[in-house]
């Protein structure tokens, strides 16, 4: 086991394993994070299970057309990354540019509203932090529901915030020409990372936003 | 091994059929429908992650090995849900509503 190429190595071959250990390597990760986001969502179901009504009231205190557009701005931010890495796997540069820097718009865009969002509950003086106020009798509980609330959309707008940072970072490589048809691997696991952020936030949208809105 | 182009046209159809299930989503939380809510919204996001990871993460087009890594994060995943919810489901009396 002493020789690692005992035998001349493609070079096209070289990079496409390459390629796929790279993708392994970034599910790996992706699979902790499954499992980060997991142990919130364990904490959401079992306090849903306890405090249901709790839960259904607390939750009407979000607003769902900002949630809705928000969804939208992120499904099309996950459409603009999967026609990037389209791009540049056709060697259409531009393209690669166009979309990475859509993407950033839509991704900032989307942390622009929850901001917004953000400022509202604490205006409303639903943040579980600093003065809490909530009618009777679901105080605690609603607490318990907006703190969750507060660390699953937060861990997940840090995430957002450092996908923009890469896509950024990718951006600017983009226009240097760093990329090619044949070695776009950085595209590729950003927009595995991209996309999983995007499917965290397809489970929050319903599980905080439509609890029971009938 | 290679590098799978997907075609535009199918990543168009992906995002189209998302925003549908969004539009299914709403639905299902803005009407009644017998105790099902639930577990009908989780579902119709389950199908949003699924069409998401198969077409835009390209693991329709994966290998075998990327498979299993992915499914064992979600049975790790199950796991974490399942054995809490071994808990807090056999406690009698523990539902308690003001």
């Amino acid at each position: 086991m002493s020789e690692t190429h005992p035998t001349p190595v493609n070079p096209e071959k070289q990079a496409r394993f390459e390629f796929e250990l790279n993708v392994l390597g970034m599910w790996l990760f992706l699979v902790t994070e499954i499992m980060l986001f997991g142990g919130l969502f364990a904490a959401y179901i079992v306090y849903r299970y306890l405090y249901p009504e709790a839960f259904i009231d607390a939750s009407h205190h979000l607003d769902v057309v900002l949630g809705t557009v928000n969804t939208v701005i992120l499904l099309t931010s996950s459409l603009t990354i999967a026609l990037a890495v389209n791009s540049v796997q056709r060697g259409n540069q531009k393209g690669l540019a166009l979309f990475l820097m859509a993407t950033i718009i839509l991704g900032t865009a989307f942390l622009g509203i929850k901001g917004l969002e953000y400022l509202h509950k604490i205006e409303e003086g639903l943040f579980p932090g600093g003065i809490f106020v909530y009618p009777a009798p679901f105080t605690q509980q609603a607490r318990l529901f907006f703190s969750l609330y507060f660390t699953l959309t937060g861990l997940h707008a840090v995430h957002m915030i450092l996908g923009i940072g890469a896509l950024v970072v990718l951006f600017v490589m983009s226009l240097r020409k760093k990329f090619t048809s044949h070695r776009y691997d950085l595209i590729e696991l950003t927009a595995l990372y991209w996309h999983f952020v995007d499917i965290v936030w397809i489970f929050i949208f319903p599980l905080m936003y439509l609890i029971d809105r009938t | 091994m290679e590098h799978p182009v997907v075609p535009v046209k199918t990543y168009i159809l992906v995002y189209l059929a998302l925003l549908l299930l969004l539009v299914l989503t709403l639905a299902v939380a803005y009407i009644e429908m017998a105790g099902i809510n639930t577990i009908l919204a989780v579902a119709i996001a389950s199908i949003k992650a699924l069409l998401v990871i198969l077409y835009f993460m390209h693991v329709r087009y994966s290998t075998m090995l990327t498979r299993v890594f992915i499914l064992s994060g979600f049975i790790w995943l199950a796991i974490l849900v399942g054995l809490t919810l071994t808990d807090y489901l056999t406690r009698a009396g523990l539902f308690i509503n003001p």
